[in-house]
């Protein structure tokens, strides 16, 4: 089976992703780590204003058969979350790079981002 | 210790299954998707290898006798083509596993019994039962017959038409429980009127060797073991080693809600201390509830108070794709086990409140 991974962002070894736009970061977790986990049914998240740091637990990605830690590719402030996962936590299997982000970061150190993994990178470790 | 594998390991894996470790075997554990395998068996009809299931074979003068006093129920109940659920007991009543026990007809008539302990669980069983027997000087055969026979559950409302479609004989008008050999392609397979989803549908227990072949003709969604859990929490039934373990968190029928496998009239290995359990009352009970609060409960989570002392643990639980609502079985003080009574889960650190419910939380047959 082969998975997306898309080549415009980097990635954890814990399967998070991470885009960056203007300083702020998006994250979300791989089609590979959706796959794995199955019908994701419950997503918890912290709110606005929070801050994280590098690899710090963030929050937790349920699905029917499995509890997952999400951590946090960079340092920052929270300044977005997904909301519409809580009424919709499929979102994440439906479209694991796009609608089912989880969420954006105001990232204190850019060069934070080059420490992860790149999309090749990830491929071979998915592989 | 290698995993040990189904008849149909590779047609699984051909099929894109993922498998998990279960009970010493090597099962699949999804298919398509937990959601789409369990709306198929509530809303049509599925089908599950369970041939990791033990087939444990007695036969002989003194079967009768050597099951009566080895399993909770009542053994002399049951007529050739009859099953039975029962609990397997220590001295103290503690469950040490539960199985469901087939009549089977015999062409000699000697009385002859099929049992099905759960995975992994048939050597000991096996050693159990012929120790008791040479304890006892009973005259039985017993035989583990795991390697030999294949299991398949086929489940769902539309079950007993595609049972139907595919047997030789008619196995429609069977009473829940029931069961006889039919032909499938030319194949004998005991076909019982059981399962453990909740739904009405058929366990068929085959040779080893004709798996693959009954298999193939049946055009139904392929179902693993995560839909057979939450379609088992569903319905409230027990998942051994989860909802009882003798080791880990040993419990007797009577707190486990299924006291209606103890038949006190009759002999059996843990019938006396039953019986004092019986008319003293147990302390604690499994009781199923709903997460009020937002949160998925897992097996081992605490149960407390509002008050926020721990009474309790979660044994299952799991995100209902029925119910589209946190569900969950755990054990309580019988002073909290009153459906409507306010609990709370601790999930991850946090207290969630939760409400204890009627099981099955379904509707079941």
């Amino acid at each position: 089976m082969s998975f997306d991974v898309p080549d415009d962002r980097r990635y954890l070894e814990s399967h998070e992703w991470a885009l960056e736009t203007d300083g702020v970061v998006r994250v979300g977790i791989s089609d590979f780590a959706q796959d794995e986990l199955g019908d994701v049914v419950f997503v918890e998240l912290p709110d606005e204003g929070e801050t994280v740091a590098q690899d710090e637990e963030f929050g937790v990605v349920e699905s029917i058969k499995a509890v997952s830690d999400l951590y946090a590719p960079v340092a920052g402030e929270i300044v977005a979350v997904n909301d519409a996962l809580f009424d919709a936590p499929e979102l994440v299997n439906d479209d694991p790079f796009g609608e089912g982000w989880m969420l954006e970061i105001d990232s204190e150190n850019g060069e934070q981002l080059e420490e992860l993994l790149t999309a090749d990178d990830y491929r071979d470790q998915i592989a | 210790m290698p995993l040990q594998t189904s008849p149909l390991r590779g047609i699984h894996d051909e099929r894109g299954a993922k498998f998990t470790e279960f009970g010493g075997w090597d099962m699949p554990v999804e298919f398509d998707s937990i959601q789409v395998e369990h709306a198929a068996v509530r809303e049509d009809v599925g089908i599950f290898d369970v041939s990791h299931m033990g087939q444990i074979h007695v036969t002989g003068p003194d079967a009768t006798e050597l099951m009566q006093r080895l399993t909770s129920n009542d053994v002399e109940r049951l007529g050739v083509g009859d099953s039975q659920y029962a609990a397997i007991t220590d001295e103290d009543g503690i469950i040490l596993d539960d199985t469901v026990v087939y009549r089977l007809p015999d062409e000699n008539e000697r009385p002859t019994y099929l049992f099905v302990p759960n995975a992994g669980t048939d050597e000991a069983t096996h050693e159990r039962w012929i120790s008791y027997r040479n304890e006892w000087g009973l005259d039985a055969t017993v035989d583990n017959r795991t390697d030999e026979y294949a299991m398949f559950a086929v489940q769902g409302p539309s079950a007993v038409d595609l049972v139907e479609s595919r047997t030789d004989e008619s196995v429609g008008e069977l009473e829940r429980f029931e069961a006889r050999n039919a032909t499938i392609d030319g194949v004998e397979c005991w076909t019982a009127r059981t399962g453990y989803t909740g739904e009405d549908g058929f366990e068929l227990i085959l040779p080893w060797g004709a798996a693959e072949k009954i298999w193939a003709g049946f055009d139904c969604q392929p179902c693993g073991l995560g839909a057979r859990d939450t379609l088992r929490i569903e319905a409230g039934l027990l998942l051994a080693e989860q909802d009882f373990d003798p080791e880990a968190d040993p419990r007797t029928p009577y707190e486990a809600g299924i006291g209606f496998t103890v038949a006190l009239e009759t002999s059996f290995v843990g019938r006396d201390a039953l019986a004092e359990l019986e008319a003293a009352g147990v302390d604690e009970k499994l009781v199923g509830f709903q997460l009020i609060d937002r949160g998925v409960p897992r097996h081992g989570y605490d149960i407390t108070t509002v008050e926020s002392r721990v009474i309790g643990t979660v044994t299952s639980g799991t995100m209902s794709p029925t119910l589209e609502k946190p569900i969950g079985l755990g054990y309580v003080p019988v002073e909290y086990a009153e459906p409507g009574t306010t609990l709370q889960v601790v999930v991850r650190g946090q207290s969630k409140k939760a409400r204890v419910e009627t099981t099955p939380f379904i509707d079941t047959v």
